[in-house]
């Protein structure tokens, strides 16, 4: 109805992921105002609810922080989106390694494949 | 917070709803899911106060459902003719009328923000005007609960889309309680904390959308399907 979600995974995690994503790519820029829990809640068609919990996880994980009246801001501090950038990298690392020695791939085999993939895809 | 507990209504001989034991919490976005002829509209009226079991109890913040629920609790039925000869402003002075919740600052604001017509009579009005028009005068009030029997039903995507954008502007969760029956799952899925699934009058199971997709790793849809096969 807005966003599109992913079946095998909580909704409230792939929003979390959507903006970090964001603030990594620069989408968001430190120290921006995120959109209120309400806006942003109609802007992917998801209940206030759910949106509530992903600003609270956010704010958690410190990559945003709530000022009283005001709102969700990303952190200006760079380091700790890096932090949670490499956590990101490793993870989705860690999952892609695990799959493919499931069907014997190598690293080696897998990371020359990648290569070849990313200079296809420049 | 309104409670049924081992709750049974009858029509005639037939159960249309059985054995019914469910809690539904203030601050929720529930969908009450299962086929045509589960007992979901016969459901929905028991928590709206406007039937009383034939067996078990229904309870509002823990004392007996009466009709005085209704002073609480919107709920908004599945029919084409709804005050056909009104048009919305005397729809809404009808509501103002009727229940000391109603707030036309509000309802004018959702209708505006639903594009409703004011003028016309609903009867003129197309389906899906006249399912905003309905939305607008039922989130008109200040009730604890709405209780939405198929707000989508014969509705187009686009009309869907933007009702479901009204219930999410102006149900405020952290005191008030939607509970909406709907056949549209998969679009509706990102609207909902918590399911309900009747089958056969009968509840068959109670889960959190994203506890489903936490636990079994596949969304409602699926996860409904594979429920169902089990008890085929």
């Amino acid at each position: 109805m807005g966003m599109e979600f992913l079946p095998d995974r909580p909704i409230y995690q792939q929003l979390i992921e959507h903006i970090i994503g964001e603030m990594i790519r620069g989408a968001i820029a430190p120290g921006e105002k995120l959109p209120s829990v309400r806006e942003y809640a109609l802007k992917v068609g998801v209940n206030a609810n759910t949106m509530q919990r992903v600003y609270k996880e956010l704010e958690q994980m410190e990559v945003t922080e709530t000022r009283r009246g005001q709102g969700s801001f990303a952190v200006k501090n760079e380091q700790k989106l890096q932090e949670v950038r490499e956590d990101l990298k490793e993870q989705l690392v860690a999952s892609f390694m695990k799959k493919a020695a499931t069907y014997g791939f190598t690293a080696e085999e897998m990371a020359h494949h990648l290569k070849v993939r990313g200079q296809e895809d420049d | 917070m309104i409670e049924l507990h081992e709750a049974s209504v009858k029509y005639g001989r037939r159960l249309a709803i059985s054995n019914i034991t469910m809690t539904v919490e203030r601050g929720k976005f529930i969908g009450l899911i299962g086929s045509n002829g589960s007992g979901k509209t016969t459901l929905l009226k028991v928590m709206a106060g406007l039937l009383t079991p034939d067996s078990g109890r229904a309870e509002l913040s823990g004392e007996s459902m009466t009709r005085g629920a209704v002073k609480r609790v919107a709920y908004m039925a599945d029919t084409e003719d709804f005050f056909t000869y009104l048009n919305t402003k005397q729809l809404f002075d009808y509501y103002e009328s009727q229940f000391p919740d109603f707030d036309r600052v509000k309802a004018i604001s959702v209708a505006d923000f639903l594009r409703v017509p004011m003028d016309e009579k609903l009867k003129n009005l197309s389906k899906g005007s006249k399912g905003r028009a309905k939305i607008a005068a039922t989130f008109g009030r200040e009730a604890d609960f709405y209780l939405l029997d198929e707000p989508f039903s014969g509705l187009d995507p686009m009309v869907r889309r933007e009702i479901a954008q009204g219930l999410i502007q102006y149900a405020d969760p952290e005191r008030q309680t939607v509970v909406m029956s709907t056949h549209e799952i998969q679009e509706a899925e990102p609207l909902f904390d918590q399911l309900f699934v009747l089958c056969n009058g009968e509840l068959i199971a109670e889960n959190t959308v994203d506890g489903i997709r936490d636990e079994y790793n596949m969304d409602t849809t699926s996860w409904l399907v594979s429920l169902f096969n089990k008890r085929a």
